[in-house]
This record gives C-alpha cells, structure tokens and sequence, in this order.
C-alpha cells in the first residue's frame, strides 16, 4: 500500500472504482460543501474536489477536502500548478497529509486567463509532470524537490489527468507513459464522448504494458441538455463530443433530454465495466450532485465496496 | 532584438508636466528597427509634444536626440555636456537603456516614453513576435527549436497540457500550441525520443538580476 486510502484499496482489491467530484463554493459557506457531500456520500469510493476550477477562485481545495473528511468521505485533493510555487505546493502537500487527506490529483490547471482574474501571474514554476514526480520523492525518498529530507513522508496515492482525446492523438498514450515514468498511481480522463476514440487509446495503453502500471478511470459527465452538448463541443478545448451524441439527444423529446443523457452516460459505464485497461469510471456531475444517487444506481456501481 | 511599444501620449505628457526643459533620447538599435524609440520617433513624440503645449499653452522646451546606444557607456558619453541644461529626459529606449540613462545621470530625472515588451523577431514591417523570455537555460535542443517557456502559455517543460485543440492552445484558437508544433517538428525529424524523457523541475535562473562576465574578461570596478 502506498497511501492506504481507501480509493487505492478499492483498486488494489480489484473493484471496479467509482469517484465523484465536487467544486468548493466561491464564499465561506460549509453548508453547501456539506449538502452536495450528502448526495455522493456511499455513492463514491472518493471525491474529487476542484482547485479554483476554471481559474475561479473559489474556497481553497484542501479546506472543502477537510469539511468532506469531517462528512466521513474520502477527498481526492486537487491541486493545479497555477497557483502556487514548489515552496507553496510542498507546504500544502504536507498539510493535506497531516490534516488525513491521502489522495491527490496533480493538473497544470486552466489558464487565468478564463477565470475571475485574468490579470494574474500564472506561476506554473513546475508542470503537472513535475508536480506528480515531486509528490513521489516526498512520499518514496522521503525528499523535498530541494534535496532536503522530509520528517514524516506524506503518503498520497498520487492521481493525474489524461486527455485521450487532445492533439497529436499518437502522443497522447506516450503522455500517458511520462506520467507513469513520472510516479502517477491512477489516471482519471477527460470526460469521454468519442468511444471510438477512446477504445483507440485504452487498446495503445494496454498493447504498451502501460495498464499494468497504473489504473485507469474513465471520465464521464452525462449531458444535461443539448446546449451543454453543443457548448462543451464548440467552446471545452480538449473536449470532443460526435454529432451523434448531439443527435442522440435531439431524438429524445421534450423534457427526456436529461434523462436521455444519464443513459448514455450508464451505457459508457456499462462498457467500461467490461473494458480491458479500465479500472473505474470518474463521475463529473458538477452542479448536478443530487444526480449522482440516481447515476450510481441505474449504472449499477452499488454498493460501494467497504474496505478496512 | 529587443521589442517595446510607444507609451500613450497622455501617460507621457502626464509624467513630464513638472518640467519646463525636457530632452527626449532616442536609440538607434532595437527600438529604432522596431519602429518604437529610434530617431524617428524621437521627432514625432518632439512635434506631438510642443504641439500639445502651444495648444495648452504652458511653455515646455522639448528637444530630441538619438544615440546609437543607450546601454552603452561609449555612446553614453556624447550626452555628458549636454543633459545638464535639461531638468528632465525622456527616454525612449529599452528597460535596460532606460536605467543606465538614468545611472549615468544620477541627479536628473528619467522617465520611460516607451513600454520594453519582449524579445522577438522581425515577421514584416511593424510585426514582431516574442519567441525568448532569456531563462538562461536554453531547452531549444530538446524542443526542436520552439520555446516552450516563451511560446506555451503554461510555460510547460512536459507538454502538451490537456487544452491543445486541433493544434491551437486553450487560451486562443489563433494562437499556435507550442507543444503541438515541437510534436510535429520533432516527429519530421524523427526525434521524438527527445521529449519522451520526463523532464525534471527547472532550475530557475531568472530570480535575481544576472550578471554575464565571457571567458577571458574580468568585472572591473
Ligand atoms: S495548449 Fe499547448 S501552448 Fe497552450 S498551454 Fe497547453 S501545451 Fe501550452
């Protein structure tokens, strides 16, 4: 065991792993941390909570991770390299670990330039590449990016993002690789449209032995309305969304879109269930948390496995 | 070279309009090629100037003179006998140009007429684009000649990020992803072995003002 979570634990067991996601509030409101907690709560082996997702400062992400472990669920504490430099990123690394946070995602992050200060210096003084690799000499060598030793490693199941989807497609699975050769533990994806696409990428991920060596989860939002669909398919970069999940969706009739939408999502969960190199599903239903009761049961992912 | 941009004339009216007798120095190497402080515009901000002041009229004495170097002490030294007899200058020089103006001139005031905006190239007349943030660790090598820390918005050492769309970056679809095009350059020259390494933290080298001394030379007092 490298952290003891309870997210490694479920994939080291074998099961097929099932996280959710929650954006902390942009305010000081516990409460609303607390009410989307509720919903996912026995849903999910681990939450990921976004860090000033969209460059949007929001309620820091190791705070709402704290008030998620108060709730009895386990975070999975994101953290971008926007914002902080490695003193900032380590010290938090530390504090998280101490406070019982034991999983985290390590992202570049968006640019500031979309966010609610687009004026800001993005430090970015190490990339996402570098934020997995530092996490891992802390937690194996026990040893700051500087050199020095750490008193105490913190022992954190280290995540990270992959795109299959992005440009140069054939890069991507040498992406993947680097991540590995960097230390990550568990990959979660971009949210998956292009099944195509992404059977492509698993198939490359599993030919090259890479499967083997970290667990993948599959990245999955369900459509909540056509105008996401189109949004996320014109405006999301990195997103790619066929015309037929569009098409799919405009079949639906009035007022069934939504529910259409959950289908399509439980059908790729279905899939991925079945999908060699698959090792779970990461569920994006941000500001629709009081979905996710519903989601887990037609995708049939209950109960969640209880792990000691 | 070095690539600035006029300041707006208001932002440089505003700084000077204590002084009665201003000079406005130009400099004949980058910011004369980029079509920014050069002889040139030196005579323009001069007419711009007293014509604002006849308009307004409160007496300024404005003069201009370019030299070909403002980060030189050779070239420097021409103006010696002349500042004297102004109360203020007005450069029209780089950052760099700029503040050994005012080293040499201790007691007057200096003040900055245009704004230093990058290294970059020449792509046509009044175009330039930034390509060098000088970090002193030149990584052109592995990235087959395209600066990830100029030319990525995130600066990354380990591109691409997620973002790259069709080969434009995630900040905006007309500007190229840097990552993207060191992936195609490098695949042409069958060189992707290059950045499939991971490439470790860099060691930053730009966080304290950098001082160069050539093989052979010695810093003189
Ligand atoms: S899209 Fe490309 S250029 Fe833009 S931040 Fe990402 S890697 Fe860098």
């Amino acid at each position: 065991m490298k952290s003891g979570s309870n997210l490694e634990k479920v994939l080291k067991a074998g099961h097929f792993a099932f996280t959710g996601e929650l954006g902390p509030p942009r305010g000081t409101n516990a409460e609303e941390v607390r009410e989307k907690a509720a919903f996912l709560k026995g849903n999910v082996d681990a939450v990921n909570i976004t860090d000033n997702q969209t460059a949007v400062v929001r309620m820091s992400s190791w705070a709402a991770s704290l008030i998620l472990l108060q709730e009895g669920l386990e975070p999975n504490y994101q953290m971008v390299c926007r914002d902080r430099n490695r003193l900032a990123m380590q010290a938090d690394i530390l504090g998280a670990y101490t406070l019982g946070i034991r999983n985290m995602l390590c992202l570049s992050g968006d640019h500031q330039k979309f966010g609610d200060h687009p004026e800001a210096l993005g430090v970015f003084d190490i990339d996402s590449m570098q934020l997995i690799n530092m996490v891992k000499n802390m937690r194996d060598e026990a040893k700051f990016l500087g050199g020095a030793d750490v008193e105490g490693p913190p022992e954190m199941f280290i995540g990270a993002a992959a795109n299959p989807f992005a440009e140069p497609f054939e890069w991507r699975v040498h992406r993947l690789a680097k991540k590995i050769s960097a230390g990550v533990d568990f990959i979660q994806t971009q949210c998956i449209y292009n099944m195509d696409r992404f059977r492509t990428w698993v198939k490359q991920a599993n030919d090259m032995g890479l499967t083997e060596k970290v667990y993948i989860l599959a990245g999955v939002t369900p459509m909540k309305s056509i105008g996401m669909a189109r949004y996320m398919k014109a405006k999301v970069p990195g997103m790619d969304v066929p015309d037929e999940i569009i098409k799919r969706l405009q079949g639906a009739g009035k007022g069934k879109v939504a529910a259409e939408g959950i289908k399509i999502a439980c059908e790729q969960i279905e899939e991925f269930k079945e999908m060699k190199g698959v090792a779970g599903v990461h569920l994006m239903a941000i500001e629709w948390e009081h979905k996710v009761p519903e989601i887990a049961e037609q995708a049939k992912v209950l109960p969640r496995p209880v792990m000691d | 070279m070095i690539v600035a941009q006029r300041k707006p004339f208001d932002e440089i009216k505003d700084m000077i309009k204590d002084y009665k007798k201003v000079l406005a120095l130009g400099c004949g190497t980058c910011v004369a090629v980029c079509l920014a402080g050069g002889e040139k515009e030196v005579s323009v901000l001069v007419s711009e100037l007293d014509m604002a002041a006849k308009l307004a009229d409160t007496p300024i004495d404005v003069s201009g003179f370019t030299i070909e170097r403002q980060c030189d002490r050779e070239y420097l030294e021409a103006l010696d006998d002349m500042v004297e007899k102004y109360d203020a200058l007005l450069s029209l020089a780089c950052g760099a140009g700029i503040q050994f103006l005012a080293e040499r001139y201790p007691k007057i005031p200096v003040f900055p007429a245009v704004d230093t905006t990058f290294i970059g190239v020449n792509q046509d007349v009044g175009w330039y684009e930034e390509r060098c943030r000088s970090c002193s660790s030149c990584v052109l090598g592995m990235t087959g000649g395209i600066c990830p820390v100029t030319m990525c918005a995130k600066g990354l050492y380990n591109g691409p990020c997620g973002g790259t769309n069709n080969g434009a970056c995630e900040i905006d679809a007309d500007q190229p992803c840097a990552w993207y095009m060191i992936y195609e350059r490098l695949s042409k020259q069958d060189r992707l072995d290059s950045i499939m390494k991971f490439t470790p933290a860099t060691a930053w080298k730009n966080q304290v003002p950098r001082t160069v001394i050539q093989p052979g030379y010695t810093k003189k007092d």
